[in-house]
């Protein structure tokens, strides 16, 4: 059964995403609550990725509508498309970080783009990087970086900016046991000071270490809406 | 502005390789545009010299009387745009021959009877020295009574100034045919660089990055490069002119003509023409990235 929260600060109505003739999503209703910390899950193919997609307007719904912080997202304009991703700090299975720039410019890219101060954004910048451990790596190119530091780093981006919702891609896929408790650690943090965190993930062993809600797809429809 | 300038400076020294490619070509298309305008320039200032020169004789009929030879030269000054009109006699133009062409004197002096018809050196006011108003003139003063014929090398004027004229349209033509193609290679250098880190554009935009963001780095590049390499050309094409007209100002300086280079605000239009270029090229291959 499908809850409904008056709360939310995502909402999808029946939602369905097409590629051709193939259904990606099918028929997808669901309420994110503010603050919430939820799931996603499924096989590989489920459509894990293209519901965020969906979210942050990487892909336009087939049909439904999508409601984020009150944004209708049929109805908003190309030009208002940057607001909408600065409400979200996003994390990719492959960090997509910036190979020319440094752990610091990578970070400080976010709040750039929002036009933010060059003194707050060094203030705010260093706050994060200590916060997830890598002060020290500031000059160091994302190359010269393991995975589980590529990853903080692309943590601390999603986090700079103070996003009310991080979305976070298969954000362990590729990192071992204690790097990914490092990762789910800070999310588990930015989640403590009123962040709105979604994770799409197939790593059983994530959802054991948490009481938060798991949304479960299969094949592109919500097979399951339980807390864990 | 400072932050997106650092962007675009720090952007061309990464990508060196192709900003030097798009340099270069921007600096050789001003090179050549420019030189032909120079050409025209000079070509112009050479036209005028020669106009300047410009002097119509008028024959006059055997045997006019002296009492028509004073109507023909009253008739003559009182024509509009004519300056002056200094009669030579048949005696004075024989002295004037023999003395261009002295080692021919002896065939002159054995001459029974002097060929020459007495005339009129007509000096000309500046308004009257273009092709048409010459020829206007001429008929005017081939309609007088006493005159004969009416010779100013009409032809040779009138080749000339068609030549000018020619040189300018293809000049048009070809500036045209350059700017085109400059705007078009600096498009394409920017969709190469912009191909490249097509990854990097991506992210700015995931993490919110406007489209103004992205873009204006991209412009102050191309603004840059255009700038640059048309102060590259202009150069070259200085040294160019300056090597040249010091090895030939001292045949031409008889008076004739005097090579000169663009005026500063014509050099100034050149390099605000050529940072436009840039600007042009980077607007094209973004609108069609950034669709």
């Amino acid at each position: 059964m499908i809850q409904t929260n008056s709360d939310a600060i995502i909402r999808l109505f029946h939602i369905h995403k097409r590629y051709g003739k193939n259904f990606a999503l099918k028929d997808v209703t669901l309420d994110i609550s503010k603050n919430e910390f939820l799931f996603v899950t499924g096989r590989s193919g489920a459509g894990k990725t293209t519901l965020l997609k969906l979210l942050y307007l990487g892909e336009p719904v087939s049909e439904g509508q999508v409601l984020i912080d009150g944004m209708n997202l049929s109805r908003i304009g190309r030009s208002r498309i940057p607001l909408l991703r600065r409400k979200f700090g996003i994390i990719f299975q492959d960090y997509k970080l910036i190979p020319t720039k440094t752990v610091y410019e990578n970070v400080a890219l976010v709040l750039e783009a929002a036009g933010r101060k060059p003194r707050l954004i060094d203030k705010k910048v260093r706050s994060v990087l200590r916060t997830v451990g890598m002060e020290d790596r500031m000059g160091a190119l994302p190359q010269s970086l393991s995975g589980g530091e590529q990853q903080r780093v692309a943590v601390a981006r999603a986090a700079v900016g103070d996003p009310k919702i991080i979305l976070a891609d298969e954000p362990t896929g590729s990192l071992d046991e204690e790097a990914a408790g490092v990762i789910m650690d800070y999310l588990d943090a930015f989640h403590a000071r009123g962040t709105t965190v979604i994770v799409a993930t197939h790593d059983k062993n994530l959802l054991q270490r948490s009481t938060s809600r798991v949304v479960h797809l299969r094949d592109g429809q919500l097979w399951s809406n339980e807390s864990a | 502005m400072k932050r997106f300038f650092k962007r675009a400076i720090n952007d061309i020294k990464e990508y060196r390789f192709l900003t030097a490619i798009t340099v270069v070509t921007i600096a050789l298309s001003i090179l050549i545009a420019s030189a032909f305008a120079l050409f025209f320039v000079n070509a112009g200032d050479l036209l005028t010299q020669w106009q300047k020169g410009i002097r119509m004789m008028v024959y006059l009929k055997p045997n006019t009387s002296e009492a028509a030879r004073l109507d023909t030269k009253f008739r003559l000054q009182s024509i509009a745009g004519v300056q002056n009109a200094i009669y030579i006699s048949k005696e004075e133009a024989m002295d004037r021959l023999k003395g261009q062409m002295p080692h021919h004197s002896a065939l002159l002096e054995n001459l029974k009877e002097n060929p020459l018809p007495d005339a009129f050196e007509v000096t000309l006011q500046a308004a009257a020295r273009d092709s048409a108003e010459l020829q206007f003139l001429s008929e005017r003063i081939q309609n007088l009574t006493a005159v004969e014929e009416v010779e100013y090398g009409q032809q040779w004027i009138q080749r000339f100034t068609n030549i000018i004229n020619l040189f300018s349209i293809a000049g048009y033509g070809i500036g045209a045919l350059f700017f085109m193609a400059t705007v078009f290679i600096v498009a394409n250098t920017i969709r190469l660089v912009l191909y490249s880190r097509r990854d990097e554009i991506e992210i700015m935009r995931l993490v919110g990055a406007t489209d103004r963001f992205i873009k204006i780095p991209f412009y102050l590049e191309g603004m840059i490069q255009g700038g640059l390499g048309t102060l590259i050309g202009l150069a070259v094409l200085y040294v160019g002119y300056f090597s040249l007209s010091s090895h030939f100002q001292p045949s031409l300086a008889s008076g004739l003509l005097t090579l000169r280079f663009f005026p500063a605000t014509i050099c100034l239009l050149i390099v605000v023409s050529g940072t436009l270029v840039g600007w042009l090229g980077c607007w094209i291959s973004l609108k069609q990235f950034l669709k």
